[in-house]
């Protein structure tokens, strides 16, 4: 047999078992599915959800809104913990990772000590420390920690003013200005935290990429330690940095399915809960997993975009 | 004094950031060391020690617990059993780290030890009373789960990772496919789908149970993360060495078996010690489908009515032994990058 037709072969056999397998599968779910008595399809996404959901962002929602609602709710609680903790992942990294290669001896030794430890210990342990460290530890309202002027920690949350809109302490709990719920900040604080650690070290790599002589030069033609930084070494080490850079962004926002575990209502909560409800299980599960493989393969077309546009001339590949 | 200014003192950024750094440890410091050390509650036969005026940390509840956090529901006078699997399964991946070990035998090892941790656990022979493993928790299942899971994963990423570099549309379509899939949504989901899904997929009458379903996930799971770091492996090989083989006419299994993988694999061990420590922390995901790994039992702890409110030590504990574990691996990982695995007898 030559070469190609046992390649072809083999080819045909793997299709032939997988389909097979597939098939089998799904034959059996469907006689499950029946014995069961259970539904399948997504028309429930249009009945009754009849649950309440802890915080709907800036959207309306009550118990009587559809499930589909409700999952559109979830998904914008997940995309709003994901892109402010990118933001601020970024930030808390970026300094992290700088100030493990500055002058400061003192400072350079905290940062790194502060990647181990962060890095070494479960992203879950993390959110349940600090979800009882901001629900069981930190005061009630009435005597809430007051760190800067207008800002309140209590085990409600934290609250802190907007332009014009101050939180004042109401009864037994705060109103006005803006609020973060111990569960969203519990949340954001874990992946921030967690994240900016990995993204400390890509940062510090790609600094380290550049070479010396690009910051001897910059110095000597008389530029500044910060304007070195600012105009020669990071706009070289960005190349370099950039696609792991991307990569911890969409580990943040897998990551902010962790949210489940306490219980920050974001999309694969609330398809938990809907899945416990109405049976539907595989409709659950598919639809988590079309909405984090949307989330995916966008992020990774923009940084194929991305990489193509700072490429070196010459050196695209 | 001359040192001192120049990695302290030496601009005015340096001067704040050491004096910032000076006045946040003196204003946190004697606090937290008041709080776990001094005044901390080591013993305490009643909760209530814990929670008088003044008191720290009360490390009496770890101690109050420790059997339930390290065994879970295992039998209480079996508990002996856990232990020495534990004992044995760490013993194993010690003796895996040195390069001594990494022989033809080593595999053979495993099986044997597993085995052994099997009969341990499951008992039902030697007079050891069978116990389900709906029972197994604590310590020695976030082990089991992560030994086994990579122990089962390895294997697979391997054919994973040759299949996606393989010549054949077909084949390479199905691993590419498989592993975006996976590596593209949160482990969450895939062990959401193992617990409510898999039963639906099974033929009527065969069950697997929840502890299996959730490995095979986590099996799943790390193999398509395993295959990216052997595919980096595989292309990080000069061409040379295939066409070498080809020339020579080895056949595509043994050219991979005898030429290609023995090298990349070698090549990927340090890039594979830091995959492992990640899904090492991910297997305490299982806690959400409801296993009594080491996270769980810890968190069950904290329901006891007696001994509620001390969530920060509980945490602190379940930092400070994932933490043993996963910064052994890492500067273990470190030293391979550096210059190879430590030698068990000095060879030359």
């Amino acid at each position: 047999m030559t070469r190609r037709a046992r390649g072809l072969l083999v080819q045909a056999a793997l299709a032939a078992a997988l389909l097979l397998g597939l098939g089998y599968l799904a034959w059996n779910t469907a006689q499950n599915l029946e014995a069961r008595k259970i539904a399948s399809g997504f028309a429930y996404l249009w009945r009754e959800a009849g649950f309440e959901i802890g915080e709907t962002g800036f959207f309306a929602y009550n118990a009587a809104d559809s499930y589909l609602r409700a999952l559109a709710i979830g998904l914008s609680n997940t995309l709003r913990v994901a892109a402010i903790g990118v933001v601020l992942a970024t930030a808390l990294g970026t300094l992290l990772g700088l100030a493990r290669l500055g002058p400061n001896l003192l400072l350079s030794k905290l940062a790194g000590a502060y990647v181990e430890v962060l890095r070494n210990i479960p992203l879950l342990v993390q959110l349940f420390f600090w979800y009882v460290l901001i629900s069981e530890n930190l005061p009630a309202p009435a005597a809430a920690l007051n760190p800067l002027p207008g800002v309140f920690l209590s085990n409600r949350g934290i609250f802190f003013p907007l332009p014009g809109d101050a939180p004042v302490l109401s009864g037994f709990n705060f109103t006005g200005g803006g609020a973060l719920s111990p569960e969203f900040a519990a949340l954001l604080t874990g992946l921030v935290t967690y994240t900016a650690a990995f993204i400390a070290e890509i940062v510090r790599a790609g600094v380290l990429s550049v070479p010396r002589g690009q910051v001897e030069a910059a110095r000597s033609l008389g530029l500044g330690r910060g304007d070195t930084l600012r105009r020669v070494v990071l706009p070289q080490a960005l190349r370099l940095i950039v696609p792991p850079l991307t990569s911890q962004y969409l580990n943040l926002t897998k990551n902010s399915s962790l949210a489940v575990a306490i219980g920050y209502p974001d999309l694969v909560s609330i398809a938990n809960t809907a899945m416990n409800q109405t049976g539907q299980a595989i409709e659950g599960v598919a639809s988590i997993m079309a909405v984090f493989l949307t989330i995916s393969l966008s992020i990774s077309a923009f940084m194929g975009w991305y990489n193509r546009r700072v490429a070196l001339r010459g050196l695209a590949r | 004094m001359k040192w001192l200014r120049a990695q302290l003192f030496s601009n005015w950024w340096s001067t704040l950031a050491t004096l910032a750094i000076l006045w946040l440890a003196w204003k946190a410091l004697p606090p937290f060391v008041e709080w776990a050390f001094v005044d901390a509650v080591w013993r305490a036969a009643d909760p209530r020690e814990c929670r008088a005026p003044g008191a720290g940390a009360c490390w009496a509840f770890i101690w109050e617990k420790h059997r339930f956090i390290l065994f879970g529901t295992y039998p209480y006078g079996q508990h002996w059993r856990p232990a020495a699997a534990t004992v044995l399964l760490i013993s194993l991946w010690v003796f895996s780290s040195f390069r001594y070990s990494w022989k033809w035998w080593l595999p053979a090892l495993w099986a044997a030890g597993l085995a052994l941790i099997a009969v341990l656990m499951w008992g039902g022979t030697l007079g050891l009373p069978y116990v389900e493993n709906e029972r197994w928790g604590g310590l020695i299942l976030t082990l089991l789960l992560a030994s086994a899971g990579i122990a089962f994963a390895f294997p697979l990423s391997i054919l994973l990772a040759l299949g996606r570099r393989s010549g054949l549309p077909v084949v390479r379509a199905a691993c590419a496919g498989y592993i975006e899939l996976i590596r593209g949504v949160p482990l969450i989901s895939v062990l959401f789908m193992a617990s409510v899904m898999l039963p639906l997929f099974l033929p009527a009458g065969v069950t697997i149970d929840k502890l299996l379903r959730a490995q095979l996930a986590l099996v799943l799971f790390a193999a398509a993360y395993l295959a990216e770091v052997v595919r980096g492996g595989l292309q990080a090989m000069p061409r040379h060495q295939e066409e070498t083989a080809d020339a020579l006419g080895f056949s595509w299994w043994g050219k991979m078996r005898l030429v290609i993988l023995p090298q990349a694999l070698r090549l990927s061990i340090p890039p594979l010690v830091n995959t492992f420590i990640g899904f090492f922390k991910d297997t305490s995901l299982v806690l959400i489908i409801g296993l009594f790994d080491l996270l769980s039992t810890i968190k069950v702890s904290l329901q006891d009515p007696a001994w509620s409110g001390f969530g920060a030590e509980a945490y602190l504990f379940a930092c400070l032994v994932y933490f043993a574990f996963c910064y052994a691996m890492s500067a273990y990982s470190r030293r391979l990058e550096r210059g190879g695995a430590p030698r068990l007898l000095a060879q030359s």
